[in-house]
C-alpha cells in the first residue's frame, strides 16, 4: 500500500462542491421552502391584482415583481447555503455591519411613504428596509460572540452582544417598529437561552420585556392604539382585523373558491401583513393548516437537526434564524386569527416584498449552510482534515 | 475539581530537550479542552432546543386551532341580515289600565353606508337626495367621498323609502334593523309618556332610551329583559283620557285660553286616571326643547305637574276644613265679613260686599276672602303650615314622572300672619294642579291622605295617615256641594253626579311684581259625586276670558266650571258611574260645635 500512494499529489477538499452539497443539505427544509414561495406566488395572484389597478399597473404587475425578487431570493438562498459555517460568519459580519449602517442612516436618508414610520430606503425602482436585512447578519454576529465567549480566554461575548442587541432595539424603536425591534429581542433571548443562559435571568429579562412594553404603551401613541384594538373586545367591522376575521369566517373549511374572495378590495395590506386572510377565504383553512404545517416543519426542523451539532456557533446561530423565521409566521398568523395585537409582520416567502423576499433567502440559506449534515467530533476533526492527526497521537 | 495544567511541565521539560517547540503542547491541550467543552455544551443545549421546539408546536397548533375556530363560525358582519330574535321586543310595551296600547315598538331599519364599498357615490349621492329631500347632494358627496368608512345616513326609514334605496343598487348602502318606540294615540296622554330616542347606536340594533315621562322614569324596568315583555300597566284610562282632552281642547279654544290642564284622580287610591295638559305634542315626533323664553310656553310643559301656580280660592277649603276640625268654628258659625279688612297697610276685600256677616258655609259657597281670612286668624300661621303640610302643598309630588320632582310648589319665605291670610285664599303659595287634586282627595275620602300615582293599583293601598276627621271630610263635602248648587259653581251642575268643588280664580302675577288686572289662571277642583266621593276633577284654564251677557267674564264660575261639567257628563259614564238620586241631607253624623 505504502508504495502505491507515495509520490502521489495529496487530494485536497474531498467530493466536488456541489453533489455535497446535495448530499448534506437538509432537502426536505429547502422543498418546504419552495413550496412556500409557489405558495406566495399563487397567493399573490388572487391578493394584488386591487393595488395594481389602484397604482395603474397591470393585473398580476405585483406577481412578476414578486416571482422577479423570488428568483433573486432563491439564488441567494441557494448560493449562501453552498458556504462553510465559517464562509457564512465572516459574509454574515459584513453585512451585519452594512445594514447597521443603513439604519443607522434612516432618520437622515429614509422614506416613510407616508405610512408614519420610516422604516424605507426609496431606490426608484424597489425600495429597501434594512431592518430586514439586519436580522441575518445581527444572529451572525451575536452567535459568533456568544460562541466565541465560550472559548478559553474568549472575549466578553454575552455582554457585548447586549450592548448591541439594545442599540438596534433604539435604533428600530425610533422609527418605530416595535415589530422589528421585538423580533430582534426575541432572536437574542433565543440565542442566549440556547448557549446556556442561567434560567434566572431569562426570568428577569422577561420582566424588562414587559416593563418596556408598558413604558412604550405610555409614550407612544402608535403603539398604544394598536394594544387598544386588540384589547377592545368589540371588532369594529371597517378595521383591518375585522375585514381579516370575517375573510377567515367567510372561507370556512374549504374556502369560497379562486378569485372569489372579497377581502382584499378592502384590506390595505391584503398582499403583505394579512395574506392568510386572503389564503383563508379563498382556499380554506385547509391551505391555512398547510401553510402552518409548513412553517411548524421548517422551524421545528432545523432544531432538531442543530441538537446534533457541536459547533457552538453554528448551533446558536442556526437557532437564531429559525426561531426568528418560525416567530415571524406566528406572529403574522397570531394577528389575523386576533390572538396577537396588530404589528405588521410579513409572512416569510408568501408575503408580497422585495425586501422581506431577499432578506428571507439570505436568512434561509444560512440556516441552510449551519444545519448541513457535517462530520461530528474527533471524526469530523480527521475529515475536515485540520492536519491534527499526528498531533492527535501526542496524548 | 481537577485541574489539569495547559502546560504539563515535564512534558514541555521533555520536549525541549527533544528540541521541539513546547508552544504546540499548550495549543493542544486547549483543543481538547475545547472539545471537552463543546461536547458538555451540545448535550446541555439538547434540551433546550427540544424545549424551543415544543414552544413552536404549541404556538403553531394555537394559530391552527384558531383558525378551526373562526373558519366554523357564521361571518357575522351586516352582509347576512337575518332579523334575529335578539332584536324584537326588547323595550317593554306601555298599556294603560285596561290594557290598551299606549306606546310599543316597531321594527324598521336604519340606512348607512359604507363608502368604501360604494361603486358610483355620486350617483347614490344624488338618488338619496332625490328619496329623502331633508339629504343634501352636496353633503352627502363630500362625506362618500372622504376618508370616512362609515356614516349614518337616517336613523328610520319607511317600508316605501327602504325599497326607493335597495333600487338604486349601491353595495355600500346597508340597512340595519331597528327597533323604534310608537305611539298609537298620538297627542292621547302625550305628556305622561314622555319619548323615547336611541340611545347607543350598532349596526345590528340600538337602545332605545325614554327621554321624558314615564318612558324616562321607568326606563329601566322597560328595559330590563328579566321582566319577559310583561308591560307597564299605568294607571291611565284611554278613553276618558281621550274624552277629557277632545272636552278641555274645545273648553281652551272658546274660552281662548292659551293652556289648559286637567287632572282625574281616584279619590282614594290616588291613581291618576286622566291627566291632561294643553298645549300637547305628538311623542312620535317630540318636538325641540326651547331653547329662549319661557319653557312653560313649549308643548313638552306638563302644566299638571309643572306648572305651579296661585290656585286661588280653591284653597279657602282648606282654611274652613282646618277650622272645623280643630272645633274652632261649625259649619253655621257666623263670621263677621264686614270689608275692607285691613292688616297693616294690606287691605283684603271680597268680589261683592257680603253684609257684615256669613256663615262658615256661606263663606265657602260666596267665596269671601275676608271670612277665610278671619279663619285663617284664628288657625294660626304655625298650624296652617303644618295642615298645608300634611296635605303634601310643601313638597313636589312623589307621582312618577321625572318631571315632578322638579316641580316645587313656591312657598313664602317668612310665613307671617300676612301670609297665613293670604295663603288661606289661595295667594302667597304656588302649587300645581296635580298638588291641589292631592290634597282634595286626601280631605274629601274621609280625610285620609292619598299618594298620588300613573301606575294601576292591583288592590286599593291603604289610605294613609289622617289629615282630618271624618266628620270633617263630610261636612267639607256638604260645602262644595252646596258652591254648586247655590253658590259660585252654579255652572257646574251635572244632573245625577252631584257635583261638588269650589272655584278659585287667582289673577296672574306679573314677572316683576304686582298681578295683571285682566289675566287670570281659572280653576274649578271638583268631587263627585259629592255625597260619595269617587273622583276629584281638577280643571285649570290659563287666561280664559269669554263674552257673555255683555261683559268680559273671566272668572271661573263662567271659564273653568262648565268646562269641568262637560267633563263631567261625558266621562262620568265611561267610568262607570250611574247617575243617581242625591240622598236629601246628609243623616250620618250629627254637627255639633263645641
Amino acid at each position: 500500500m505504502t508504495e502505491m500512494v507515495y509520490g502521489t499529489l495529496p487530494r485536497q477538499g474531498g467530493e466536488p462542491v456541489l453533489p455535497r452539497w446535495w448530499r448534506t443539505i437538509d432537502k426536505l427544509t429547502l422543498i418546504f421552502i419552495l413550496v412556500l414561495f409557489g405558495i406566495g406566488l399563487l397567493l399573490g395572484f388572487a391578493a394584488s391584482p386591487p393595488l395594481a389597478e389602484k397604482n395603474g399597473f397591470e393585473p398580476f404587475h405585483y406577481v412578476f415583481r414578486q416571482g422577479f425578487f423570488g428568483s433573486i431570493a432563491l439564488i441567494v438562498m441557494v448560493s449562501v447555503s453552498v458556504m462553510s459555517p465559517l464562509m457564512v460568519r465572516r459574509l454574515g459580519v459584513l453585512g451585519f455591519v452594512a445594514a447597521f449602517i443603513a439604519l443607522a442612516l434612516l432618520p437622515v436618508l429614509g422614506t416613510d411613504f407616508g405610512k408614519g414610520a420610516t422604516r424605507w430606503y426609496s431606490l426608484g425602482f424597489a425600495s429597501v428596509q434594512p431592518s430586514e436585512f439586519l436580522k441575518p447578519g445581527f444572529v451572525i454576529v451575536t452567535a459568533w460572540l456568544m460562541a466565541a465567549s465560550q472559548e478559553i480566554n474568549g472575549p466578553p461575548g454575552k455582554i457585548m452582544s447586549f450592548s448591541l442587541v439594545l442599540t438596534i432595539v433604539l435604533f428600530l424603536a425610533m422609527q418605530p417598529d416595535f415589530g422589528q425591534a421585538a423580533l430582534i429581542l426575541f432572536g437574542w433571548g433565543v440565542m442566549y437561552f440556547v448557549a446556556g443562559a442561567p434560567i434566572f435571568l431569562l426570568i428577569g429579562i422577561a420582566v424588562l420585556v414587559v416593563l418596556g412594553g408598558m413604558f412604550a404603551y405610555n409614550n407612544s401613541e402608535h403603539f398604544a392604539r394598536r394594544i387598544d384594538g386588540f384589547l377592545n373586545p368589540d371588532i369594529d367591522p371597517t378595521t383591518q382585523m375585522g375585514y381579516a376575521t370575517n375573510a377567515i369566517r367567510e372561507g370556512g373549511y374549504f374556502g369560497v373558491g379562486v378569485g372569489e374572495g372579497q377581502v382584499k378590495w378592502s384590506l390595505p395590506d391584503a398582499h403583505t401583513d394579512f395574506i392568510i386572510a386572503v389564503a383563508a377565504e379563498e382556499y380554506g383553512l385547509v391551505l391555512v393548516l398547510a401553510i402552518i404545517f409548513l412553517f411548524l416543519v421548517i422551524t421545528v426542523r432545523s432544531l432538531y437537526r442543530l441538537m446534533r451539532e457541536r459547533d457552538p456557533f453554528a448551533r446558536i446561530a442556526g437557532t437564531g434564524l429559525a426561531c426568528m423565521f418560525g416567530i415571524q409566521a406566528f406572529i403574522n398568523m397570531g394577528v389575523a386569527v386576533r390572538l396577537l395585537p396588530a404589528k405588521g409582520m410579513t409572512l416569510p416567502f408568501v408575503s408580497y416584498g422585495g425586501s422581506s423576499l431577499v432578506a428571507g433567502g439570505i436568512a434561509v440559506g444560512m440556516l441552510l449552510a449551519l444545519t448541513r449534515t457535517r462530520p461530528q467530533g474527533v471524526i469530523g476533526d480527521h475529515f475536515i482534515g485540520r492536519g491534527r492527526g499526528t498531533l492527535g497521537q501526542n496524548k | 475539581m481537577m485541574r489539569t495544567p495547559l502546560r504539563p511541565l515535564a512534558r514541555i521539560l521533555a520536549a525541549r530537550e527533544k528540541g521541539e517547540n513546547p508552544d504546540h503542547i499548550e495549543r493542544e491541550n486547549i483543543r481538547l479542552r475545547h472539545e471537552e467543552l463543546r461536547d458538555k455544551a451540545r448535550r446541555g443545549s439538547e434540551g433546550r432546543l427540544l424545549l424551543l421546539g415544543g414552544f413552536f408546536v404549541i404556538a403553531f397548533a394555537t394559530v391552527g386551532l384558531r383558525m378551526g375556530h373562526l373558519s366554523a363560525t357564521e361571518p357575522s358582519e351586516p352582509k347576512s341580515m337575518t332579523i334575529g330574535a335578539g332584536i324584537t321586543a326588547q323595550r317593554a310595551n306601555i298599556v294603560d289600565r285596561k290594557g290598551r296600547i299606549l306606546a310599543t315598538n316597531l321594527s324598521t331599519y336604519s340606512l348607512y353606508a359604507n363608502p368604501q364599498n360604494m361603486i358610483d357615490k355620486h350617483r347614490a349621492a344624488k338618488e338619496l337626495a332625490a328619496i329623502f329631500p331633508e339629504l343634501k347632494e352636496e353633503r352627502l358627496i363630500k362625506d362618500f367621498t372622504g376618508s370616512r368608512k362609515f356614516l349614518w345616513i337616517r336613523k328610520k326609514l319607511s317600508p316605501e323609502q327602504m325599497q326607493a334605496v335597495h333600487e338604486i343598487g349601491d353595495p355600500g348602502l346597508v340597512f340595519g334593523p331597528r327597533e323604534m318606540r310608537l305611539y298609537p294615540n298620538g297627542r292621547l296622554a302625550a305628556h305622561v309618556l314622555g319619548g323615547a330616542s336611541f340611545g347607543r347606536e350598532g349596526v345590528h340594533s340600538a337602545e332605545v332610551i325614554g327621554t321624558a315621562g314615564v318612558e324616562k322614569y321607568f326606563d329601566e324596568f322597560l328595559r330590563d329583559p328579566a321582566n319577559g315583555g310583561q308591560p307597564l300597566e299605568l294607571s291611565l284610562d284611554l278613553t276618558v283620557q281621550a274624552a277629557t282632552r277632545e272636552v278641555l281642547y274645545g273648553g281652551m279654544k272658546l274660552m281662548q285660553a292659551k293652556g289648559a290642564t286637567a287632572v282625574l284622580m281616584d279619590a282614594y287610591s290616588g291613581e291618576v286616571v286622566s291627566m291632561v295638559s294643553l298645549p300637547d305634542f305628538d311623542p312620535n315626533k317630540r318636538p325641540r326643547v326651547l331653547t329662549s323664553g319661557d319653557a312653560s310656553d313649549s308643548p313638552l310643559f306638563n302644566r299638571a305637574v309643572q306648572g305651579v301656580y296661585e290656585l286661588g280660592s280653591t284653597f279657602k277649603i282648606f282654611a274652613t276644613a282646618q277650622s272645623l276640625d280643630l272645633g274652632l268654628v261649625n259649619p253655621a258659625t257666623l263670621i263677621n265679613t264686614q270689608g275692607p279688612l285691613r292688616w297693616g297697610k294690606f287691605k283684603i276685600r271680597d268680589f261683592h260686599n257680603y253684609g257684615p256677616t256669613l256663615s262658615v258655609t256661606d263663606i265657602i259657597v260666596e267665596s269671601s276672602n275676608i271670612g277665610t281670612a278671619r279663619l285663617a286668624m284664628q288657625i294660626g300661621s304655625e298650624r296652617q303650615r303644618a295642615f298645608l303640610d300634611k296635605l303634601g302643598f310643601l313638597d313636589a309630588t312623589p307621582v312618577e314622572l321625572t318631571e315632578a320632582s322638579g316641580a316645587k310648589p313656591l312657598l313664602p319665605k317668612n310665613w307671617s300672619e300676612l301670609s297665613a291670610m293670604t295663603i288661606s285664599y289661595g295667594h302667597g303659595l304656588s302649587a300645581s294642579p296635580l298638588h291641589l287634586a292631592t290634597a282634595y282627595a286626601s280631605l274629601l275620602n274621609g280625610g285620609q291622605k292619598v299618594k298620588p300615582t300613573l301606575l294601576k293599583q292591583k288592590v286599593t293601598p291603604p289610605l294613609g295617615e289622617r289629615v282630618v276627621s271624618y266628620e270633617t271630610s263630610v261636612a267639607s263635602r256638604d260645602m262644595l256641594r252646596q258652591v254648586v248648587k247655590r253658590g259660585t259653581a252654579s255652572f257646574g251642575e251635572v244632573e245625577g253626579y252631584a257635583v261638588g268643588g269650589k272655584t278659585g280664580s287667582a289673577d296672574k302675577p306679573k314677572p316683576r311684581g304686582g298681578y295683571y288686572d285682566d289675566k287670570v289662571i281659572a280653576t274649578f277642583a271638583s268631587v263627585f259625586p259629592a255625597h260619595k266621593p269617587k273622583y276629584v276633577l281638577i280643571v285649570t284654564l290659563d287666561e280664559p276670558s269669554i263674552h257673555s251677557m255683555g261683559e268680559t267674564r273671566r272668572t271661573a264660575g263662567w271659564t273653568a266650571v262648565p268646562v269641568a261639567a262637560e267633563i263631567i257628563t261625558r266621562i262620568a259614564p265611561l267610568l262607570g258611574l250611574r247617575p243617581e238620586i242625591e240622598p236629601d241631607a246628609i243623616d250620618e253624623i250629627t254637627l255639633t260645635s263645641n
